[in-house]
């Protein structure tokens, strides 16, 4: 047991080392995983609060059993992401009237995300305890009424929250009531209670903002025997074996993780013995473990969940010790391998330390080094990255490699709730990237090379189809972002209505490919003056004018509506100096200034600011029909 | 075995209403230890089973009122360790 590093904990939060006590809190973690330790873990958060940088979150559980001791589980294990989670739990089997009642406390605690967690017994204990004694029509009627509810209950939630929403499914009875007779039937138990969880995932698409926890698949991952303990059930209300608490916190946390913003954009692989067993420099092409049988059959189940995250929009990158030739070989060659050179964007194969090719390749793919995951099979190599990159999030690979994959896929920064067109081209915009890079070298000026890319831009209002997109990009984007404020779907669609208001975003094609959404502008009216409240690029298209079109149409729209000043708030964060100079380098001028940041203002009364001249732009108004579609010249 | 029995227990005790290990005793009740209340009694039977790898009756649950009768309990319920 850990002993020490409690004490030593203790004592940097006595002496006032709040950095250093959470990094020992964070090794606790590592080491000991049971609820004690997470007790502990989560009683000395409190007393960090404040102190170190943690993103505060707040989840309100609704439910029909005990989940009290789940909560310093989940608390410890959202820390190590860097969260401050805080809890409010419901009353017994009173998610009902807490959803339906606007001023009950889960309303009033305001949280960001809210679980539903009813059992099967609770929510119908007709079609769980006295499944024999109904005739069809009966059944059919218990489905359809606990259907209802759950629309009524997804409904009202929706007018009274713009919480996220997890609901859990219904879950299977271990041994259903008409024995085997039920697995033959089209509307058996098993059927009914599956078509309820069908109809939620329905329910879940149509209220933007819910999503399906699928709680009867995670009892059956885990042995629907050994998840339950029904003497606990029958004593403390608490249907979950001691051992199995944990799986269902780190369930709620794979949603958790992401829906707070916390999310790998890129992953970064180590080669040797964790791509293929052996090492390439000592072990040669031939070898090398790896293939579709023992023992190299968990390499490439490794390389099969990377693919998948790949498809997910994850970027992938090497970071190995090796000689380039060898590892080449290997990738271009073994026939073995699924992943080959075109699957990776970035590559640092050479001697140099580890942390040191992690931060080129951010570098390289235009992210933050907070958006990086680093998978290495080596604990000294993970060590020496966690201490000196503590933003990234290593992933802790298990000794048998047979269960690498899982780890990976089990990883909460991979989850995405929600993907768009984007996010499963994005390796290919990286490597059509790179022949931009390599074409921009060759011309004599930039203004050369941007007539050269024949960029395309289209500018239009938020609309059904790009919401999903405009809200990920304002929860994303760090660098280029002038205000960092960040929207869920439902906030944004909400601003749209404002009277007032505009949320515009931006799409961008050019010679090398289609970037497809890559930029927003939400602004709005206020006496006279245009205020831009939020104005963003993704990092793909920095530095080749895209700001200035977008912010050129947003004058003349304000012009148009009559307002005689455009202003705005430019709030510095760690990551945004990109857009540092955005407002001065467009004329605008400096008002005031404060800690948080600075207010810029522009006259519009001299006329808007120009288009540059080598961005076809496409303006599309409200209306939904094309303004003008002509190479504006008058810059 | 008696000894390492009550040294985890103490532990997790200590863990569970945050206080130092060694204010911890075989004598320590719901009595002595503020924080021991009812809903911590809860998450130290699930500490308990989840540490020990074992599962605690409705009965034995009845019985465990302070720190002896907790390890006396675990350690009737722990497999023989071979001399």
């Amino acid at each position: 047991m850990a002993d020490n590093l409690r004490e030593e904990v203790d004592e940097l939060i006595a002496s006032g080392s709040a950095e250093a006590a959470a990094q020992r809190l964070l090794e606790l973690g590592r080491k000991e995983s049971g609820p004690a330790a997470a007790a502990f873990i989560a009683s000395r958060i409190e007393k960090l609060r404040g102190k170190i940088r943690l993103l505060e979150y707040r989840l309100s559980i609704l439910r029909s059993f005990t989940v009290e001791p789940l909560v310093p589980t989940l608390r410890a294990a959202a820390f190590t992401f860097g969260i401050d989670l805080q809890v409010q739990i419901g009353e017994f089997n009173a998610y009902a009237q807490e959803i339906l009642d606007p001023e009950s406390s889960l309303y009033s605690f305001a949280p960001d995300a809210v679980v539903l967690a009813a059992r099967t017994v609770d929510l119908a204990p007709d079609l769980w305890q006295d499944f024999t004694s109904l005739s069809p029509a009966s059944v059919s009627e218990a489905t359809q009424r606990v259907c209802r509810s759950f629309r009524q209950w997804l409904q009202a939630f929706r007018e009274r929250s713009q919480a996220s929403l997890l609901v859990h499914t219904l879950e299977q009875p271990p041994r259903p009531s008409a024995g085997l007779l039920d697995q033959q039937s089209l509307a058996g138990q098993a059927e009914s209670i599956q078509s309820i969880n069908r109809e939620l995932r329905l329910m879940a698409r149509e209220v933007g903002g819910v999503y399906v926890m699928d709680y009867d698949a995670l009892i059956a991952r885990h042995g629907r025997l050994r998840w339950q303990d029904d003497r606990k059930w029958l004593t403390a209300r608490m249907p979950i074996a001691a051992d199995h608490l944990i799986y269902l916190s780190r369930e709620w946390l794979r949603f958790l993780v992401p829906l707070a913003g916390k999310i790998a954009k890129a992953l970064v692989v180590d080669l040797d013995n964790t791509l293929w067993g052996g090492v390439i420099g000592e072990d040669g092409i031939n070898g090398i473990r790896l293939g579709s049988e023992y023992p190299g059959a968990a390499y490439q189940e490794l390389q099969r969940a990377m693919l998948d995250l790949s498809r997910r929009g994850i970027l992938l990158a090497i970071c190995s010790k090796n000689n380039l030739d060898d590892a080449m070989e290997a990738l271009e060659k073994h026939p073995g391998m699924l992943l080959r050179p075109k699957h990776f964007s970035a590559m640092r194969v050479n001697w140099s330390d580890k942390s040191q090719g992690i931060r080129e390749i951010a570098e390289e793919l235009n992210i933050g080094i907070e958006s990086i995951a680093f998978l290495d099979d080596s604990p000294f190599e993970r060590e020496l990255v966690r201490s000196a990159l503590s933003e990234v999030t290593v992933i802790d690979l298990p000794e048998d490699p047979l269960q690498y994959a899982a780890a990976l896929r089990e990883c909460p920064v991979f989850e995405r709730l929600k993907l768009s067109a984007e996010d499963g081209q994005r390796a290919d915009f990286y490597s059509k990237e790179r022949e931009r890079v390599q074409a921009e070298q060759t011309f004599r000026s930039k203004e050369d090379f941007y007539r050269f890319l024949r960029q395309e831009a289209e500018i239009a209002p938020v609309d059904a189809s790009s919401l999903a997109r405009i809200a990920q990009l304002t929860q994303k984007t760090n660098q280029f972002n002038l205000t960092t404020r960040r929207y869920t779907e439902l906030q944004i669609s909400e601003m749209a209505e404002r009277p007032g208001w505009q949320v515009l975003s931006i799409r961008v094609r050019d010679r090398f490919g289609d970037h497809g959404l890559v930029g927003v502008a939400i602004t709005h009216d206020e006496q006279g003056s245009c205020e831009i409240d939020t104005f963003l690029l993704s990092c793909r298209v920095i530095g080749r004018t895209i700001e200035t079109t977008l912010l050129s149409n947003i004058s003349e729209r304000a012009l148009e509506r009559g307002q005689e000043k455009l202003c705005g708030w430019f709030t510095r964060t760690k990551k945004n100096a990109p857009a540092g100079e955005f407002y001065s380098r467009h004329g605008f001028e400096l008002m005031k200034q404060n800690a948080e940041g600075s207010y810029w203002t522009l006259d519009l009364k001299r006329g808007p600011i120009a288009c540059p001249e080598w961005t076809k732009l496409t303006v599309i108004t409200n209306g939904g029909k094309v303004e003008s579609d002509s190479i504006r010249t008058n810059s | 075995m008696r000894a390492i029995v009550f040294e985890q227990i103490r532990r997790i005790a200590s863990d569970l209403f945050s206080v130092r290990a060694e204010r911890i005793t075989i004598e320590s009740s719901p009595e002595s230890i503020e924080q021991w209340d009812s809903a911590k009694h809860l998450d130290l039977v699930l500490a308990i089973e989840d540490t020990f790898k074992l599962q605690l009756s409705p009965e034995e649950i009845e019985q465990m009122k302070n720190i002896e009768q907790i390890t006396k309990i675990v350690e009737s319920k722990l497999p023989a360790t071979p001399a």
